[in-house]
């Protein structure tokens, strides 16, 4: 099929940028979203012009490197997928596919579709751990049993792959969905318990300080989370959160 | 717990809080409301109950006009932050595809309740102040001997603008709280296995309070 | 030089011990006088860099994605073994060891291997601690999968996301490091060489793949943890990013690089579609578990089903070649991964392959569908069910164990697996080549460490399934800390190691030309055309299977390739702003040199040892005709290639194998 872009150009994180048409034709239907954006960047190579930066790693989905918003969604228009496992058979032949970078204005454009993530880190590293130490020197896994149903349920929250997509999708751009997975993980598992109230406490200080939006629950960041991060855990955080304001 | 105004998930908290209460406020007096249907004795004395009965004036009416401003004030500092943390917008956007109209728009349907807040206070609530706080007259009643306040209520209802506009200000007050109700509850943290019976209660209040609000401006504007 | 593995003395259950009770330890006071340069923060990298911090070293850590989390590990499924015998079935450290050697064909290092299995316990404990969210069962234990061809189940998995999940355990500890500014993190940024000041490693060139600018960090000590190499073939299962610059960089500076040719092909990834075709996807192995490969029979049938006049569901049994139950009776679809893979090409070979490019085979459910279906027929006591009814309740126990699996396949094929067999083909996934290290993990540059896949690793020439994983954490969390503290003791009077010396001018010199170099050759042709054009040559002559003459004309084509590569490569764009064409035509560059030490390396290998597989070298006769033939006499050893300019020229050193507590036997799965 034949398609024409319209796509972010941005120098670098300082310069003006603005959406610029493209041509390509020839787009096998099996192909996927990053693989049609490989074939745009191959003819532009060719022709001497800079291709498009965008980011992507495992092409599978996992590494949550891969963002854009296509078509006014984060990871397009399929649901459960991230921009690299999306195919071009959501398309139709003669399209126009607007291409734009994941918009926050705690993730500043680095340049064209590639965007700084740092804030998430920030997050992470405020909280986003238990403090044991590597050396090896725990008890057997086993003395801490776990119910089968919070080990899934922890699990299902741990499969974020940090993406922004949630961020992304939000119209205030918050960022809880995703740290809302984090804090939940941990609050699920008796391991997480010791520092619970310090972490959900510093998490979202650091959330707060980062610029990201306010939640109001539209749930845009349910239906467009690749890996299907459920509000719950919203809720789970506030509650937390609350909880572990009124201990002080 | 100082400070907590200064979190976005204690902000998130108090919004629900002022919210919740709101919406007790808003079935106590659609109760209320909803008796000038039936009996207009009965509304008038229970109308003359709450507008003298001290705890309801002194105490509930300050706390629940302290609601009203710190719901649509906090409203609208969200709006602004929110709308900060995206500093440069979507070329396009298809916002449809993951959320619902009403929970994006809620700065507007509550702006139109609001609104209409204005035209409410002034109808009633500002001649209700004046008589009975600037004028001083504490007995409800009109020259005639009978209590004001069901005559009051058909009077305003005879004019069809009036009426029009009430019925479009409870159509954004349906809009407001088909969002507005389950979003209270997920901000307070109670997300579980009770969700989907509250979201479709939720529903059900949304559309039934604002129909029957409807409902009683219409039957009254009929009915005079 | 001679190579010196430096394996302790002692029986082999107590090198480890003693030698931790021996080494050289720094005061932690010490410590934070003293820096580390962590290159890679996949499970090898970011949980030795946590690890170090925590200790007390000065950490400096690279990756070139935007976040430690993001590294390639993070896309491993299956799961993680480690000797801890939950299941009561037999399992024990020496049993792990034992089928590591066997799984790896005899072409690994006792000691090494006995060190890891004895440590992977811990690793289990250590992940439960940081909250990795391992599945459990009912009782609230943890649970274990059984995995490739060995007799136990000691693979612990977190549902499909195995990976994710320890990698994310080993990131939370790097965050809580970085939090305390023990590790400084730098992401976006690409190791470009190593410097080498007195004999000994001290620092890297990197360049911020932001700015573009290249820096100069110094430390007492470098550690690569930068993964596997498979991208030499182009299409792999690996990352796109994933590369063999860092590794290759030592090399060129002294590190010998090791069995490059030992190449796992996984025999369950999802086939190739198209020329556009940019990487594959692996699926678990666990599919084989209930799976059945076959083949259609006949070839009118092939042509039919690749016209689309037939569908694989209207074949009957006998118009099915099982070829794997055919030829392994014993271990039928369960045979090790290379052996699966060289029997799923023998068959596409002979043109029996069932998509459009020839190269598919079908991996069918619908034996499981009926198998679990009568059985949840009797549990829930139906009787007389109809067929409708045992495939449904098959199907619900299929997608309980495989539903991410089989999403993902309809995901990229738009083919329902339920009502459908699913087409597979061998990939490129995991390399057991690498760095060449001692027992101390150090490379032959004195300072300079390989961990993870990076280095030759404890493999040998196969690696079993979901211990990739166990040995990257094992040497990350607990093999590294230490040895690395028994080198550094003696630096801890040596003060900060300066920039601003020649050796760091010119290794930035280096780095830089070669930079300018891309930027202004303005060629006609992309970086992906040499890269494809590379991929080709080593999967058609230095894939699943080899020969002398593949392996020659791979050397010399490989060459040509690399020469028309340095005079017409295409880089648009600048050197000093974030390029992501830049960044791959260095990664290319690397891969250039290393495909040709690849195919000089199979070809020294005159004998077929698990992922290598020499035509020359096969049973002729007997009962294993056509399979695997080793050679112990003259091959077990370790191929250890140091640089010398050209990679035609590269000369061998070898490490004889001494396997002093296990028998050697051919592997046999018939
Ligand atoms: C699809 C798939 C599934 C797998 N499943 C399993 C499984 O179930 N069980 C199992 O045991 N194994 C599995 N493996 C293998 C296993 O995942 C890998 O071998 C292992 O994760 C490698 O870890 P590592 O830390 O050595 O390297 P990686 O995780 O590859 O990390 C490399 C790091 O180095 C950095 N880096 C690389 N080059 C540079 C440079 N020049 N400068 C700076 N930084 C650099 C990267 O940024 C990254 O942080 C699987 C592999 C694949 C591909
Ligand atoms: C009597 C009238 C009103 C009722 C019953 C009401 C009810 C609600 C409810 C239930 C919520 C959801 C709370 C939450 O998600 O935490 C809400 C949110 C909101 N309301 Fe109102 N509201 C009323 C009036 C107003 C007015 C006058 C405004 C004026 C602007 C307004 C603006 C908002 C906004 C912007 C939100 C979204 C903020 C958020 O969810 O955090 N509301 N309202
Ligand atoms: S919560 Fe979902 S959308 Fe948000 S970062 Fe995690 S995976 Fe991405
Ligand atoms: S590239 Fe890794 S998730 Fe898309």
């Amino acid at each position: 099929m034949n398609l024409t872009l319209k796509i972010w150009r941005q120098k670098d994180s300082k310069a003006k940028g603005q959406m610029v048409d493209y041509k390509v034709t020839d787009i096998s239907e099996h192909m996927s979203f990053l693989e049609m954006m490989d074939v745009l960047n191959e003819q532009l190579v060719n022709s001497g012009e800079e291709p498009v930066a965008f980011d992507h790693d495992c092409r599978e989905g996992i590494c949550g490197m891969c963002s854009m918003y296509i078509n006014g969604e984060a990871h397009g228009p399929d649901r459960g997928v991230t921009t690299c496992q999306l195919h071009m058979r959501m398309f139709n032949d003669g399209d126009t596919i607007t291409i734009e970078p994941f918009r926050a204005a705690a993730f500043p454009v680095i340049k064209d579709l590639v965007v700084d993530r740092m804030a998430f880190e920030r997050i992470q590293q405020a909280g986003g751990y238990i403090s044991v130490n590597t050396s090896g020197n725990t008890q057997d896994a086993n003395s801490i049993p776990i119910s089968k149903h919070a080990a899934d349920e922890a699990m299902d929250a741990a499969t974020c792959i940090g993406c922004g997509a949630c961020v992304a999708s939000c119209k205030n751009s918050s960022a809880m969905l995703f740290v809302g997975a984090k804090v939940s993980q941990y609050a699920l598992l008796p391991q997480g318990q010791v520092e619970a109230v310090d972490r959900v406490k510093n998490m979202v200080a650091q959330m707060d300080l980062e610029g990201f939006g306010n939640c109001t629950n539209t749930g845009a960041c349910e239906v467009e989370c690749p890996k299907g991060i459920s509000l719950e855990n919203i809720a789970r955080m506030n509650r937390e959160y609350l909880s572990a304001t009124l201990k002080g | 717990m100082s400070g907590i105004l200064n979190s976005s998930i204690g902000r998130k908290f108090a919004m629900a809080l002022s919210a919740f209460f709101l919406m007790i406020f808003l079935l106590q007096h659609f109760a209320i409301n909803l008796l000038s249907v039936f009996s207009a004795d009965t509304f008038n004395e229970v109308s003359h109950f709450m507008g003298t009965f001290w705890v309801i004036q002194y105490l509930m009416q300050p706390v629940l006009i302290f609601g009203v401003i710190f719901h649509f004030v906090m409203g609208f500092v969200l709006e602004i932050k929110n709308n900060k943390a995206r500093n440069i917008s979507y070329a396009k956007n298809n916002g449809a595809a993951n959320s619902t109209w009403m929970s994006r728009n809620m700065i507007w349907s509550g702006a139109a309740i609001l609104a209409f807040m204005g035209l409410h206070f002034y109808d009633f609530w500002f001649p209700e102040i004046n008589t009975k706080y600037i004028v001083g007259d504490m007995s409800g009643q009109l020259a005639n001997g009978e209590f004001r306040y069901f005559e009051e209520l058909q009077h305003k209802f005879v004019d069809l603008w009036r009426v029009v506009l009430y019925v479009i200000a409870f159509v954004f007050l349906a809009l407001h709280l088909l969002h507005g109700f389950s979003s209270a509850f997920q901000s307070v943290g109670a997300n579980n296995k009770y969700t989907k019976g509250l979201k479709g209660f939720g529903k059900a209040y949304a559309i039934i309070i604002p129909l029957g609000f409807i409902f009683i401006a219409l039957f009254h504007h009929l009915n005079h | 030089m001679a190579l010196d593995s430096k394996v302790p003395k002692g029986s082999i259950k107590d090198k480890w011990t003693d030698y931790k009770n021996h080494i050289d330890l720094v005061n932690p006071a010490n410590k934070r006088h003293i820096d580390v340069i962590v290159v890679g923060t996949g499970l090898a990298g970011g949980s030795a860099a946590a690890t170090l911090a925590e200790l007390g070293y000065n950490v400096k850590a690279f990756a070139y994605q935007d976040s430690p989390r993001r590294a390639h590990s993070i896309a491993a499924q299956g799961g993680i073994n480690a000797a801890k015998n939950y299941q009561g079935d037999g399992d024990s450290t020496y049993r792990l060891f034992y089928d590591t050697v066997k799984g790896g064909d005899y072409r690994s290092r006792e000691a090494n291997v006995y060190r890891l299995a004895e440590v992977s316990a811990n690793i289990i404990d250590q992940c439960v601690a940081q909250g990795v969210p391992f599945a459990r069962d009912y009782g609230g234990l943890l649970d274990n999968r059984s995995f490739g061809g060995v007799l136990v189940s000691r693979t612990f998995y977190a549902k499909g996301q195995t990976g994710q999940q320890l990698l994310l355990g080993a990131y939370s500890a790097m965050n809580r490091q970085i939090a305390r500014g023990k590790i400084e993190m730098f992401n976006r940024h690409e190791m470009l060489d190593v410097v080498i000041v007195d004999g000994k490693a001290r620092g890297i060139i990197a360049r911020n793949l932001i700015t573009g600018e290249i820096e100069r960090h110094s430390a007492h000590a470098v550690v690569v943890g930068s993964g596997g190499y498979g991208n030499v073939y182009f299409l792999s299962t690996n990352a796109m990013g994933s590369n063999a610059t860092a590794a290759w960089k030592i090399h060129k500076k002294g590190a010998y690089f090791a069995n490059p040719c030992y190449t796992q092909i996984h025999p369950t990834c999802i086939p190739r579609s198209g020329d556009y075709q940019s990487k594959l996807t692996l699926m678990s192995e666990s599919l084989r578990n209930d799976g059945r490969i076959w083949v259609p029979k006949n070839m009118e049938d092939v042509m039919a089903i690749r016209e689309g006049r037939k569908k694989p569901t209207d074949l009957s049994e006998d118009e099915r070649d099982y070829y794997l139950e055919r030829r392994y009776p014993a271990f039928g679809n369960l045979v090790p991964r290379d052996v699966a893979s060289r029997a799923a090409k023998e068959r596409c070979d002979a043109g029996y392959g069932v998509n459009a490019t020839g190269e598919a085979v079908y991996l069918d459910f619908a034996s499981a569908f009926e198998r679990y279906g009568r059985e949840q027929a009797k549990i829930h006591n139906i009787t007389n069910p109809s067929d409708e009814k045992i495939y449904e309740l098959g199907q619900a126990i299929v997608e309980a164990k495989y539903g991410n699996l089989f999403q993902m396949y309809e995901k990229i094929i738009d083919q329902n697996p339920y009502k459908t067999p699913m087409m597979i083909y061998p990939a490129v996934h995991y390399t057991m080549g690498g760095v060449w290290v001692d027992y101390n993990l150090m490379t032959t540059i004195p300072g300079c460490y390989c961990i993870g896949e990076a280095n030759f690793s404890d493999h040998g020439a196969n690696r079993l399934g979901a211990s990739a994983l166990m040995q990257g954490l094992a040497d990350g969390y607990f093999v590294l800390p230490y040895t690395i503290g028994d080198y550094l003791s003696d630096d801890i009077r040596t003060g900060k190691i300066p920039t601003d010396t020649k050796e760091f001018d010119e290794a930035e010199k280096e780095v830089s030309d070669r930079i300018n170099f891309f930027v202004n050759n303005k060629g006609t042709k992309s970086v992906d055309y040499f890269h494809k054009k590379l991929g080709k040559v080593m999967w058609d002559k230095a894939g699943m299977s080899r020969n002398a003459e593949g392996l020659i004309e791979a050397m010399a084509e490989i060459k040509a390739i690399r020469e028309e590569f340095w005079k017409d490569v295409s880089v648009p764009g600048t050197a000093d702003e974030m390029n992501p064409e830049l960044e791959k035509a260095g990664r290319v560059a690397d891969f250039l040199e290393l495909g040709e030490l690849f195919a000089k390396d199979a070809l020294m290998r005159e004998e077929s040892c698990g992922g290598h597989f020499r035509e020359e070298s096969a049973e002729l006769d007997g009962p294993q005709k056509g399979e695997a033939k080793r050679n112990d006499e003259d091959f077990a050893f370790v191929a250890a290639w140091e640089y010398k300019g050209e990679p035609a020229n590269a000369v061998l050193h070898k490490e004889e194998l001494e396997f002093k507590d296990i028998e050697l036997k051919q592997r046999s799965y018939k």
